[in-house]
């Protein structure tokens, strides 16, 4: 029997959970018992807590414990890494000593009997400090990038610097140039679903209900951070309410929730203030960044010069790819790209959809469109006239690649044929219109993944793996992926994710879910086919384990992006500058779609997300103290169902023989890639004043 | 870009001292303007001359109808309507978002009208009949509005949803989905950062037309 279910449309398995508010999250896991932990942050950026009154505040009603440096328990921290967290540096250990690095850090944790009884008493704890002005401008001369030292390694994933040619002669030579700064705001995640921790103890075992995108690194760390061996600690995350990066990593949260537990001998819940999420657990970086590029008059890229530096704090050196896609994106001999840090008393930085790329791209192709406009060449043109024929940057031909597909089929639905090449030519009544376009890439990753398989006597299976789903539909895909393998109907599939005692899953992000987590879960249920070819029929489940990972040849031998292209229509108020964004257009070259339906739903998410960063997102840190002035929901703008007009994601047939098995290559972060620079070159198109810095507000073109 | 309105809660702390919890800026009915100047005790400690630090053990009885069954319950006075749904009675189909009255996940009907329960407090609404996420199926069937976010997509993490469907419930029923636009506009009190928009929006659109 085949069923062929993978290409289908099907709704999310999970829908009916969803709309009828079945679905857990780690805050709804309440448990007998359990007393509530609120967190008391530093109100001072940088310095020292000089004492905290604790006496009043433990006699208040309900009140059964208040953990500070002075009394918390001496963690053994023992060291423990993955790879998404920062390569050098240590992770801030919380509770440990009276330095505060940064605003909000946890200097306090209060654990009473109910919710209100312990924000009651955490507001009312007085805690002094000796401070100092903390370092958080970047422009602050006493600000000092360096070169991280994971990129200094000849054969870094992330180098700090890279060349061919030489790109820097080449751009002085060449007779049309751009050189520019673009600037890009500090933004925060901002799930709808604060990072929340239900911890629990059974003697030396711990069970967390806890919000995570790695559950079986969540295990790993707090097993690391309380000296207990990692089978001790469960973690448990079968619902993740959106992440876009801030869950990757464990937070110091997480171990002050199995703090108190522990304490208390309660099971204790820590859900963060939404506040707390402004600074506790990670934004995507400021960065500040020099694209400058060169060309001949009929428009072929001679140079390259890109640098950039994105902000850190000043106990670990968080890297993102933020010059990576610069180095094949374009045909050009001459390359040059520099990436550096800058340590602030700030919390670490991580990752944030499109990390790195979302926000170098935007400079690459915001100088692209400004070169176009010197040129007199048609911007998707220009692109064409530069399209290589291999990765020039690692020398290795493309695994698949159709940008230019891409650009003529968005192109296309879009109407760019309508578009007066002109800047401000083209109005809408009073309003001035713009088009403007953009292309976007991102890697195909993939990471070494296990999954199980199990054939049930009722002629149903079920496959267990310690992935998540963050939203995307990874229950829907992966349900598709072991039906079309076992050759069942989907709905004799039973896929459960989320538990790190399942088998072992990478990170859920870097758009490797399907590719890594997909292919086990393909090789489990081959295994578990063979497993019943060769044993008797006696009634009994089968069962069998597999693990899938990348062919070393296959990566030696290709470079493998996915890439697209983004168009969008803004509409500019010249009398007060208010921008609207009228409609987008992206079209995407991913490899095999394995659920069409989900797979629009979360590419529009993601352009949703660029519009956000485009237009909205902007976290503002006080100069005097690092606090977040806009710590909150309705002063962090971020895009609203009014500010969403008509969106439409198009996938281009793509088949790549060698990616993986399955032929994916994974659409979450692309999907944000490329729609802040297509908006930017819009509002040049529709105002003629250039934008390069993000958001793009009210005031920057005002004086159009 | 929302237009919603700033709450009280950032503007309420103190860096060194006391700071006033934002329910208690709610209970005496002050609001942003009252935030910022003095610790102020809780309404029960107030009225009974304990000390502001000493805080209140105080509750007081709340009978609620919620999803048709009544329920009595013993309450906090600065609990809110969402923490009761949650904490206390374990319903957590309804999310707290933002607990500031901005993001919409805590939408319920409250007397048939939309509200956000993170920022009315449970002691407020003796006697109110509530409708929740969990009371919305009819003998196992979905309600029109549920199962058209499932077949428009109209959610992905899944977080916002609940929020999203008592929120699209409340606009049918006030007569605000008319058109795309004219749902747009109402639904934006309610914010999905996965960005379902446009299925959420063509989800109440199905749904109004067949009400």
């Amino acid at each position: 029997m085949t069923t062929n279910v993978i290409g289908n449309p099907l709704p999310r398995v999970d829908g009916r959970a969803k709309v009828t508010g079945a679905a857990r999250y780690a805050a709804d896991f309440n448990q007998g018992g359990q007393a509530y932990a609120v967190i008391v942050g530093a109100t001072v950026g940088l310095g020292r807590v000089t004492g905290i009154e604790t006496a009043p505040v433990e006699k208040m009603p309900g009140v059964v414990a208040v953990i500070t440096h002075r009394n918390a328990p001496r963690l053994p921290y023992a060291p423990h890494k993955s790879y998404i967290d920062p390569a050098t540096g240590e992770r801030l250990h919380v509770l440990q000593d009276d330095q505060v690095r940064f605003y909000g850090q946890p200097v306090a944790i209060v654990v009473a009997d109910t919710l209100d009884q312990a924000e009651r008493a955490a507001a009312a704890l007085r805690v002094s400090y000796t401070a100092e002005r903390p370092l958080v401008d970047p422009a602050d001369p006493k600000a000092r990038p360096v070169v991280p030292e994971a990129g200094k390694q000849p054969d870094a994933r992330l180098p700090a610097d890279t060349a061919r040619g030489n790109a820097d002669s080449a751009l002085a030579d060449a007779p049309v140039k751009v050189d520019a700064i673009y600037e890009i705001a500090r933004e925060n995640h901002n799930p709808m679903e604060p990072h929340a921790t239900v911890a629990a103890w059974n003697g030396n075992r711990l069970t967390l209900w806890s919000k995570s995108q790695f559950v079986v690194n969540e295990q790993a760390e707090i097993a690391a951070v309380f000296g207990l061996p990692p089978e001790n600690v469960q973690v448990i995350c079968p619902f993740i309410g959106g992440a876009f990066g801030t869950s990757l990593r464990t937070w110091p949260h997480v171990t002050l929730a199995a703090m108190a537990a522990r304490q208390v001998e309660r099971p204790v819940k820590l859900v963060l203030t939404r506040k707390q999420m402004f600074f506790m657990t990670g934004h995507r970086p400021r960065t500040l960044q020099r694209m400058a590029l060169g060309a001949t008059a009929d428009g072929k890229l001679t140079s390259i010069v890109h640098e950039g530096t994105g902000e850190t704090s000043r106990y670990e050196e968080f890297m993102e790819a933020l010059t990576s896609v610069t180095t094949f994106l374009y045909s050009t001999p001459n390359v040059r790209t520099r990436y550096r840090l800058l340590p602030l008393d700030i919390g670490t930085p991580n990752h944030m959809r499109g990390p790195g790329e979302a926000s170098g791209v935007f400079a690459l192709e915001c100088a692209v469109d400004e070169l176009s406009y010197k040129l007199g060449i048609d911007p998707i043109d220009l692109r064409r006239r530069n399209e290589p024929a291999i990765d020039e940057g690692e020398n290795k031909p493309f695994s698949s690649r159709s940008l230019m597909k891409c650009h003529d089929l968005a192109a296309e639905r879009f109407g760019w044929s309508r578009r007066l090449p002109v800047p401000r030519s083209m109005r809408d009544g009073r309003l001035l219109v713009g088009m403007g376009m953009a292309s976007a890439s991102y890697p195909a990753f993939h990471a070494p993944a296990n999954a199980r398989a199990r054939l049930l006597p009722d002629g149903t299976a079920e496959v267990e793996v310690a992935a998540s789903d963050m939203g995307p539909g990874t229950y829907t895909s992966m349900t598709q992926v072991a039906a079309e393998t076992l050759g069942l109907p989907v709905e004799r599939v039973r896929l459960s994710l989320g538990r790190s005692d399942y088998p072992p899953a990478p990170s859920h992000g870097g758009s490797w879910t399907m590719a890594s987590v997909g292919s086990a879960i393909r090789a489990a249920c081959m295994a578990v086919q063979e497993e019943a070819a060769r044993r008797p029929q006696d009634g009994r489940p089968v069962e069998a384990t597999a693990s899938a990972q990348r062919d070393p040849d296959v990566a030696a031998r290709f470079s493998m992006h996915s890439f697209g292209a983004v168009f969008a229509e803004v509409a500019v108020d010249p009398d007060v500058g208010t921008i609207r964004l009228r409609r987008a257009v992206g079209a995407y070259g991913i490899g095999r779609v394995v659920n069409p339906r989900l797979a629009r739903s979360q590419c529009i998410g993601g352009m949703i997300g660029g519009i956000g960063m485009a237009l909205m997102e902007r976290t503002v840190l006080d100069p005097r103290d690092g606090r977040p002035v806009n710590a909150h929901m309705a002063d962090y703008l971020l895009p609203v169902n009014l500010d969403i007009p008509q969106l439409e994601a198009h996938f281009v047939e793509e088949i790549d023989p060698h990616v993986n098995a399955l032929g994916v290559k994974g659409l979450g972060e692309i999907a944000l890639v490329g729609m802040a620079p297509a908006i930017a070159n819009a509002v040049f198109h529709a105002t003629g004043k250039r934008v390069r810095s993000l958001p793009i507000r009210i005031e920057d073109v005002l004086s159009v | 870009m929302h237009e919603l309105a700033d709450s009280s809660g950032t503007g309420a702390e103190q860096p060194d001292g006391p700071r006033l919890v934002r329910r208690e800026v709610l209970a005496l009915g002050g609001g942003a303007a009252l935030a910022a100047t003095m610790p102020v005790s809780a309404p029960r400690a107030a009225a009974t001359g304990t000390s502001p630090a000493a805080g209140s053990t105080a509750t007081v009885p709340v009978r609620l109808v919620v999803n048709g069954r009544e329920v009595s319950v013993e309450v906090d006075p600065r609990r809110s309507l969402l923490d009761v749904l949650r904490e206390t009675l374990g319903l957590t189909g309804t999310k707290k978002g933002c607990n500031q009255g901005a993001c919409g996940a805590c939408t319920v009907l409250l007397n048939g009208r939309r509200i956000v329960s993170c920022l009315t407090l449970a002691a407020m609404h003796e006697g109110a009949e509530i409708k929740t996420i969990e009371g919305l199926e009819t003998n196992g069937e979905l309600h029109p509005l549920q199962a058209a976010f499932v077949e428009h997509d109209g959610l992905q993490c899944g977080f916002c949803t609940p929020g999203q469907i008592m929120s699209g419930i409340g606009c049918i029923a006030e007569g605000h989905a008319a058109s795309p636009d004219e749902i747009r506009f109402w639904m934006s009190g309610n914010i999905c950062r996965c960005g379902a928009y446009p299925g959420i929006v063509a989800a109440v659109a199905d749904a109004a037309k067949r009400a």
